[in-house]
């Protein structure tokens, strides 16, 4: 919630999970790409797909859908990568589409509901409302650095 | 001389330091009952050159600092004072006070005043009252050569000009400048002087703003100077003094300066010194080499004359390296780019290697030139990162004598294996950890004087840092003979901890538990160590450069901690294997052979652990599909390879799909974006671009030992 409170509108990556709308800073977002074969890593959780070679650089690749259990978990031509740069580190992430880049004015965004999901509401910095659509705002790098997705290793919380 | 002097301030500070390092080498080597003519010598030589360059910079508190401390040491190696074990206290001090000055001229931090004015103090307090410390060790000769004034005619012939207040400045320091005079051409001086201390040492201090050839010393009062010298004519070391109060001068004395050829003495002045005194043999031609410089041999003592002659040819010997100084991040860019041409090189060969022969003999032809050229290429590129880990060691003996002094315990260090070589990144990383063990084991490990006495062991406690290669990797000892790890300590320490642990547990795991933050049996917290931060830090540390320590103990034998690290972080020859649809790279030098499996060498021991027995040996079985949890193609062993790896003394077999050839490998950290994963070392991208994972050959081992969980395939039948 901090970070949304600075006053200063902010730029939003909406991303598609399922029916689902995900919005994530847009600062954090180094590129988009396609989809490549990936290494995978023996023992890891199903969400973790494996590792690419991004220009020399070796990336964990997190399956969004797999991990939220939303949207049809297939591999194609228009699987979607965003590759996060967070705390000095790249990830990539899987989801089902990229729409757009939104700027929510600070009234435009309430507060998330507390409510048992899949989702732990401390991941979402609130819900944000675009004429008809509901984007959910996602804390990616908390998300990301939490103990439950098991990227890195003992992050400072 | 309008030079501009900025360019040299970089070589001038890398030297500096250089020459302190060399200087607390040797003045840790040094024996004040005994101490060595040739250390002294090369103690003086450093000194002296941090002064000439300090003054030449303008760095004069450098130079004030080190101009003291190389009158003392000018002294000593000229036996008119004896050696004592303040001194070298006091001297090692100056060291660290000149260091921190250095770096205060570069920029880091600032000096500190107190300890510059305390170490002053102090050099200065022996320099002035040398008498009575003469008097305490009974050898009061060469004392009295300097003592009585020596009036004579200093000439500086024509030449640059040079600033003459300056100059007197340094004259008194010397003696009394009775009067001088302008001569009539530029350049030109006349002092008459009445020195209190030899003219050689005038000389040397006068060389760094007047060529040495300029310098002509008449002496006046003749009469009087040489009755010192035939007053103690068994004692070659007053020689010095000697010469110059009555040879005509030639100032090199054979010290650092290859700057100058020294002028042939003049020939009249021979004569008359010659001749007056029939002291000296006139040599027929001024000797070139420095090492022959002082150029008459007083015959009333010609060996102790010879033997300061052999020292000095011996230290004027020492080996000139020529090199130059690079930034370690343009052999780190070479490093990268050689990493990304060793991809395209072998992604180049893996294409060519579809290609028919017969058709692109050319091409093929080119692709092996280029792979033997990358290969060589990238080993020189290594090399340069390369670097003996006495880097590491050199602190260690000053680390010793200050901590023994302060913990009141008498430890010998032994360096062994200084010359082993490994990356300079590890070398940088190991500091730290090293000098952790190293304080631990003194600080914990070796026991007062007393106490070992009461163990019947030796009162000096001996501490051995090791350094040595084995397989691909290389190891670092750090073993004392001290008190060892108390078990029965640390277990209760971990209960205290609300630890998890057991009577029965094995030694090695009870010793892993001082890596637990926060974890410290010592009795007392001491201002050394014993607040339990570190061990974890320190294995954190060794464990990030992809390596792993080991203790050994034994209760009041001692300990030796052992760290692993892998030789280089850069590049590695591995294999690649296949497993189901994954290719895992092992690294070549843990690879003994690999062979295919007949029917029925795979045993089950217990109905679990699986045996394979090779040429009579029983190894254990490791299937890597098993430990990674992928399927494998396979059903049977017969069909895939087992691969016979050793690490740290075990064999091992690791069971595998299929062989697929043999790679130079980009060694990429996982954990830069990821995490570290249990089996694997690291990952490198393949000619393909795809990402494969480097096996940590050391943590499967580590796998067999524990017993094994599921069975990997149906006994075939």
């Amino acid at each position: 919630m901090e970070q949304i409170h600075d006053g200063v509108n902010q730029e939003l990556l909406v991303f598609t999970l399922g029916a689902e709308e995900y919005g994530i800073d847009i600062l954090k977002v180094q590129e988009i790409r396609g989809y490549d074969a990936v290494t995978a890593i023996a023992n890891a959780p199903s969400f973790i797909k494996g590792v690419i070679n991004l220009r020399g650089n070796i990336v964990p690749i997190v399956d969004l859908r797999i991990k939220f259990q939303l949207g049809n978990v297939t591999y194609d031509q228009f699987t979607v990568v965003i590759i996060l740069s967070l705390v000095g580190r790249t990830v990539g992430v899987v989801v089902d589409g990229v729409s757009d880049v939104v700027t929510l004015e600070q009234e435009q965004i309430r507060p998330a509901p507390e409510f048992g999901a899949v989702l732990d509401t401390s991941f979402m910095r609130g819900l944000g409302t675009l004429d008809e659509r509901m984007i959910i705002l996602l804390d990616i790098e908390k998300l990301m650095t939490s103990s439950e997705m098991a990227l890195f290793e003992e992050m400072a919380a | 001389m309008t030079i501009d002097m900025s360019q040299f301030i970089g070589v001038f500070f890398d030297e500096t330091a250089e020459h302190l390092a060399s200087m607390e080498a040797l003045l840790l080597q040094l024996d004040p009952t005994a101490p060595d003519d040739e250390a002294l010598n090369a103690i003086f030589r450093a000194a002296h050159s941090i002064k000439g360059g300090a003054a030449t910079f303008g760095f004069n508190d450098l130079a004030e600092v080190t101009h003291t401390l190389e009158n003392l040491l000018d002294r000593l190696r000229k036996h008119e004072l004896p050696l004592q074990q303040v001194m070298i206290e006091v001297f090692l001090q100056a060291g660290d006070v000149l260091r921190g000055m250095l770096d205060a001229h570069r920029g880091y931090g600032s000096a500190d005043p107190a300890a510059i004015a305390g170490v002053s103090a102090r050099l200065s307090e022996l320099v002035a009252h040398p008498a009575g410390m003469v008097a305490d060790s009974g050898k009061p000769h060469g004392a009295q050569a300097t003592a009585s004034g020596v009036t004579g005619h200093l000439h500086i012939a024509q030449g640059p000009e040079c600033e003459i207040e300056r100059l007197r400045q340094s004259i008194r320091v010397y003696g009394d400048i009775l009067s001088d005079s302008p001569g009539n051409t530029s350049g030109e001086y006349r002092f008459h002087l009445c020195l209190q201390r030899p003219v050689q040492d005038l000389f040397d201090e006068l060389e760094f703003v007047i060529a040495p050839e300029r310098l002509q010393w008449l002496p006046e009062a003749v009469a009087i100077a040489p009755r010192d010298g035939l007053a103690d004519p068994d004692d070659g070391y007053g020689f010095f003094t000697e010469v110059s109060k009555t040879q005509p001068v030639v100032a090199d004395d054979g010290e650092a300066f290859g700057f100058f050829v020294p002028l042939p003495p003049s020939v009249h002045q021979e004569q008359a010194a010659g001749d007056g005194y029939g002291f000296f043999t006139p040599i027929a031609s001024p000797a070139p080499a420095a090492e022959l410089a002082p150029a008459v041999s007083p015959p009333p003592a010609p060996e102790p004359a010879v033997r300061a002659l052999a020292g000095k040819a011996g230290a004027a010997k020492t080996p000139q390296e020529s090199s130059i100084r690079v930034g370690v991040e343009k052999v780190d860019q070479l490093l990268n780019l050689v990493g990304e041409l060793v991809i395209t090189q072998s992604m180049l060969a893996q294409n060519a290697s579809h290609l028919d022969p017969a058709q692109h003999d050319l091409l093929i032809s080119g692709v092996q030139q280029l792979e033997r050229n990358t290969r060589e290429l990238q080993e020189a590129v290594m090399s340069i990162r390369m670097m003996p880990i006495s880097a590491v060691f050199s602190r260690f003996p000053r680390l010793i004598h200050d901590l023994a002094g302060k913990l009141d315990k008498q430890v010998e260090l032994r360096l062994l294996g200084e010359q082993t070589e490994l990356d300079k990144g590890f070398i940088e990383k190991l500091a730290d950890p090293l000098t952790h063990l190293v304080r631990n084991s003194l600080d914990h490990g070796i026991e007062a004087p007393e106490i070992r006495r009461a163990k019947g062991k030796p009162e000096v406690g001996t501490l051995t840092l090791k350094a040595f290669h084995q397989g691909g990797s290389i190891v670092i000892e750090v073993r004392d003979d001290g008190a060892g790890l108390n078990r029965e300590r640390i277990l209760a320490k971990a209960r205290e901890r609300g630890m998890a642990v057991s009577e029965s547990m094995p030694d090695a795991e009870v010793w892993q538990l001082i890596f637990e933050a926060g974890f410290s049996t010592a009795a007392t917290v001491t201002d050394v160590s014993g607040r339990g931060v570190g061990m974890d830090v320190v294995r954190r540390n060794i464990q990030s450069m992809g390596g792993r320590i080991d203790i050994e103990s034994m209760l009041d034998v001692g300990s030796t901690i052992s760290i692993r690290l892998p030789l280089t972080l850069a590049i590695l020859d591995g294999m690649s294997v296949q497993v189901g649809d994954e290719i895992y790279i092992v690294p070549l030098s843990f690879i003994v052979e690999s062979l295919q499996p007949s029917a029925d060498v795979v045993k089950t021991v217990t109905g679990q652990g699986r045996v394979i027995n090779v040429r009579g040996d029983y190894l254990p079985v490791i299937a890597l599909h098993d430990v990674f949890n992928i399927p494998s193609r396979l059903s049977t062993y017969q069909q895939g390879l087992m691969i016979i790896l050793e690490a740290d003394g075990q064999q091992v077999a690791l069971f595998v799909d299929d062989l697929l050839g043999q790679h130079q490998v980009v060694v990429k950290n996982l954990e830069t974006n990821y995490r570290k994963v249990a089996g694997v070392a690291g990952a490198t991208i393949m000619g393909d671009g795809r990402v494969a994972f480097i096996l940590d050959v050391s943590a499967l081992v580590r796998l067999a030992q524990k017993p094994s969980q599921a069975v990997a395939f149906a006994q075939p039948a």
